[in-house]
């Protein structure tokens, strides 16, 4: 395949075709609605399944359905969207079931606008839904991570059979950028073993998050968390840039986490020694990671479109050993390369 | 290294974001890397649509910038905006059509044309957008009119299709002001 | 644990464990009409030849475990949401048949939108909506249907209309849905009613088998526990209050649906 001209939107839903979705169901709300435009068409064309639910609520829970009978199934959104589908997420966690969800994220709190803002990080990584869950979250920076992400997404939900969340935002979703797409891939032949698809020559097969009795669900808890220390284990991931002999360390994900490889790129060339670590889970977060370069560097930087959300990720990983500032922006404004490398360079002053 | 970073900006319908696109096309075809983003961030409001595109040799960071390297204006409003905004050694081209201010700028290069003029001598004033980024493309180097010429073939609208060959032909007389 | 029974030669065999309904001892209250009604789901799955491609979605109430008992692939909705979920099963296996199973505060309260959404959009789907008046599980607060004046443990001085609003009428609401092509008021409150609310049921599962569109049997129950009576006096009740307020009766057929041959 070649490379071609692509918004964000419209590749994350071509790329989740080509990785075999097989149903999606969702509710128009903007910066993400080209997705669901595109999937209307290019499903039903396909013989596969789209509906346009009647609420986020409906969605998820269309979604959940899916799921539980063990298709490819995936639904997108922004904040305000993503909040109503909060329910469904945490039953989806509790029956472990397989699905992708992908937030555009925009200004908020409430209405807020169509800008895009990184201020869900607290509601996707650790808050959506109650009980005790996390949900795999990938960060993409560019529309071909983006892309490459879609695959990631659906084959980690259905190792795990667990949530995995895609956190854009609306800047992502709205650009274009040269990126090529995956080749159209076939769509699985069999759904799997636990799927409920009527109990032909078997017992029934149940899917629910009801465990009566509280040592009954301590155990499916416990069980549940083994899972996750699981993911931690193996599918943190994360991107450096200039890290080896840096004397401040920069932390972003996302659009921020690129603008950052600009400032870095920038920062060289006036002989500053400044490196770049941008997660590309942010959960996992790369705790480890974070940690060892704490103790090589002589301060950290973090920068979000927030008030500082993954900030205190950072911290608690950073465990005091340099110290941690902050640039966010809020409400929409995307922190552009001279404010950060400003910044920096008055770091760079504070800690000579 | 080639590396642009280019606003183009006007009223809606004056075919800032086409351009924008057009010229990102044509960074494609040229195995540049590409970015295109519409008016978000913090250079939005102000009555204008505007799009930045980056067209560079090396993997692309940020996407939104605050100083273009190039700056295209289609009316008033977006000179006013971006003419302080284009950095030292940078390019402004304007469309003196609509635009009745000169540029006081000593530290840029600035190509004054008649757009929306020369677009309706050819038939059609909303081709004013393809006369200036033929301006662009000549002064900058940074991608060649036969690219610009055919992607333009593969992404004009069937609506528009009667107007490819003015199209082209805007492009042309674009670029004899550079 | 089943029991071997050996039938004498000239006895004939009426009556049997329908094989769709597992062989336990439910958590139902004794008197409760859950019983009665997922009995008549189980013999209609059986009858219809249907339990191995049939997937029931239970509700959020007391009917929360209800794969426990009927004997298909099950799943456990969200409060309210289940016709949504039910709608993501069904469109990705066409070919099975899809049951909800739905009290009225998940029907008719916290799930309005989507049960009003998916009879709208014609699903292939089929609801058993049981109407008691109460939410049961929770311990017998007002419900969307609770009667005007009935005293509930959130309503302790009886529904009063003017703050609380009136009971609501969801089968005459899903009859104004333009998808929905079988909505009934039946009941499960004497013999002769529970004969015909099984038919009702079984007209409603064979409208899906035949493509024709959504259908829902509203089943006007008792909650003898949250009710404080004994089981034949919370039927009597259910027979002289309840039905005055929900008539029973066919809101909806379409000529499709009355064309079934329902045996």
């Amino acid at each position: 395949m070649a490379k071609e001209l692509l918004k964000g939107n419209v590749a994350f839903a071509e790329a989740a075709v080509r990785y075999g979705l097989e149903a999606y169901f969702g509710y128009p709300i903007t910066p993400q609605s080209e997705a669901l435009e595109h999937l209307s068409g290019r499903m039903v064309e396909l013989g596969r399944v789209f509906l346009q639910a009647e609420s986020e609520v409906a969605a998820v829970n269309m979604v959940y359905g899916a799921a539980s009978a063990g298709v490819r199934v995936m639904t997108s959104t922004s904040g305000p969207g993503f909040a109503l589908m909060a329910e469904g997420l945490s039953y989806i966690a509790g029956s472990e079931v397989p699905a992708v969800f992908v937030n555009m994220m925009r200004g908020g709190p409430g209405l807020g606008n169509i800008q895009p803002s990184q201020a869900d990080y607290f509601f996707m990584t650790k808050t959506a839904g109650h009980g005790d869950f996390h949900p795999l979250v990938l960060a993409p920076a560019s529309i071909q991570e983006l892309i490459d992400m879609m695959g990631l997404a659906f084959e980690l939900a259905e190792k795990y059979r667990t949530l995995v969340y895609i956190a854009g935002d609306g800047s992502l979703g709205q650009m274009m950028e040269s990126a090529e797409l995956p080749p159209m891939q076939p769509l699985r032949e069999k759904r799997p073993d636990w799927a409920v698809i009527g109990c032909e020559g078997r017992d029934p097969n149940i899917i629910t998050s009801l465990y009566l009795g509280a040592k009954n669900l301590e155990a499916v808890n416990i069980r549940l968390q083994k899972k996750l220390a699981e993911i931690k284990q193996n599918e943190t991931r994360w991107k450096e840039y200039e890290t080896e002999d840096a004397e401040i360390l920069l932390v972003a994900y996302g659009t921020v986490g690129r603008i950052c490889t600009s400032v870095v790129r920038e920062s060289r060339k006036q002989g500053l020694k400044i490196g770049l670590l941008r997660p590309q889970t942010l959960w996992p977060f790369p705790d480890t990671r974070i940690r060892e370069l704490a103790a090589q560097v002589k301060a950290i930087l973090v920068s979000e479109m927030s008030a500082g959300q993954m900030l205190e990720d950072v911290e608690r990983t950073a465990q005091g050993q340099c110290p941690v500032k902050f640039y966010g922006r809020l409400g929409g404004v995307v922190p552009l390369t001279d404010e950060i490398l400003s910044e920096t360079r008055k770091l760079v002053r504070e800690v000579a | 290294m080639k590396h642009e970073e280019t606003i183009i900006s006007g009223f809606g319908g004056q075919g800032a974001l086409f351009a924008g696109q057009l010229l990102a096309y044509a960074g494609i075809a040229e195995t540049l890397y590409v970015t295109w983003i519409p008016s978000y961030g913090p250079e939005m409001r102000g009555g204008t649509a505007n799009c930045t595109v980056i067209l560079s040799e090396e993997e692309i960071g940020a996407p939104i910038i605050q100083n273009p390297t190039a700056a295209i204006v289609l009316n008033l409003p977006s000179m006013e905006k971006y003419e302080p905004l284009v950095k030292p050694g940078g390019l402004l081209i304007v469309n003196q059509s609509l635009i009745p201010v000169e540029s006081t700028r000593q530290d840029i290069r600035v190509i004054t044309i008649p757009a929306t003029d020369i677009a309706t001598e050819l038939g059609n004033p909303r081709m004013a957008n393809l006369v200036l980024l033929g301006a662009f493309i000549q002064a900058t180097g940074l991608i060649s009119m036969e690219s610009l010429e055919s992607e333009l073939g593969k992404h004009i609208s069937e609506r528009h299709r009667k107007w490819l060959e003015p199209n082209k032909e805007a492009l042309h007389k674009g670029a004899e002001f550079a | 644990m089943s029991i071997e029974v050996k039938i004498p030669d000239e006895m004939e065999l009426v009556y049997e464990y329908p094989d769709a309904l597992t062989e336990v001892s439910s958590h139902y209250c004794p008197g409760c009409t859950h019983g009665i009604v997922h009995r008549l789901v189980a013999e209609v799955i059986d009858e219809l030849g249907i339990r191995e491609k049939t997937i029931g979605v239970a509700p959020v109430g007391c009917a929360v475990l209800a794969y426990k008992y009927i004997k298909t692939d099950f799943v456990e909705a969200a409060h309210g949401r289940a016709l949504a979920m039910a709608t993501g099963i069904k469109r990705v296996n066409p070919d099975k048949i899809v049951f909800t199973y739905q009290g009225d505060g998940d029907l008719a309260a916290i799930g309005t939108a989507e049960t009003v959404h998916a009879a709208n959009r014609g699903e292939l789907l089929t609801t058993v909506f049981i109407n008691n008046a109460i939410y049961g599980m929770t311990g017998g607060q007002m419900a969307p249907t609770t009667l005007p004046g009935m005293i509930t443990t959130s309503s302790p001085t009886g529904r009063d209309v003017i703050t609380a609003g009136y009971p609501i009428k969801m089968s005459e609401i899903l009859a104004q849905t333009t998808g929905a092509v079988y909505i009934t008021r039946e009941s499960a409150t004497n013999l002769g009613a529970i004969r015909k609310t099984k038919k009702a049921i079984k007209r409603a599962f064979m409208a899906q088998i035949a493509g024709l569109g959504y259908a829902c049997v509203e089943v006007v129950s008792t909650c003898c526990t949250n009710w404080n009576m004994d089981p034949w006096e919370a039927m009597k009740w259910a027979e002289e209050n309840m039905t005055e307020y929900f008539p029973l009766g066919t809101f909806k057929m379409t000529d499709e649906v009355k064309a079934l041959q329902v045996r």
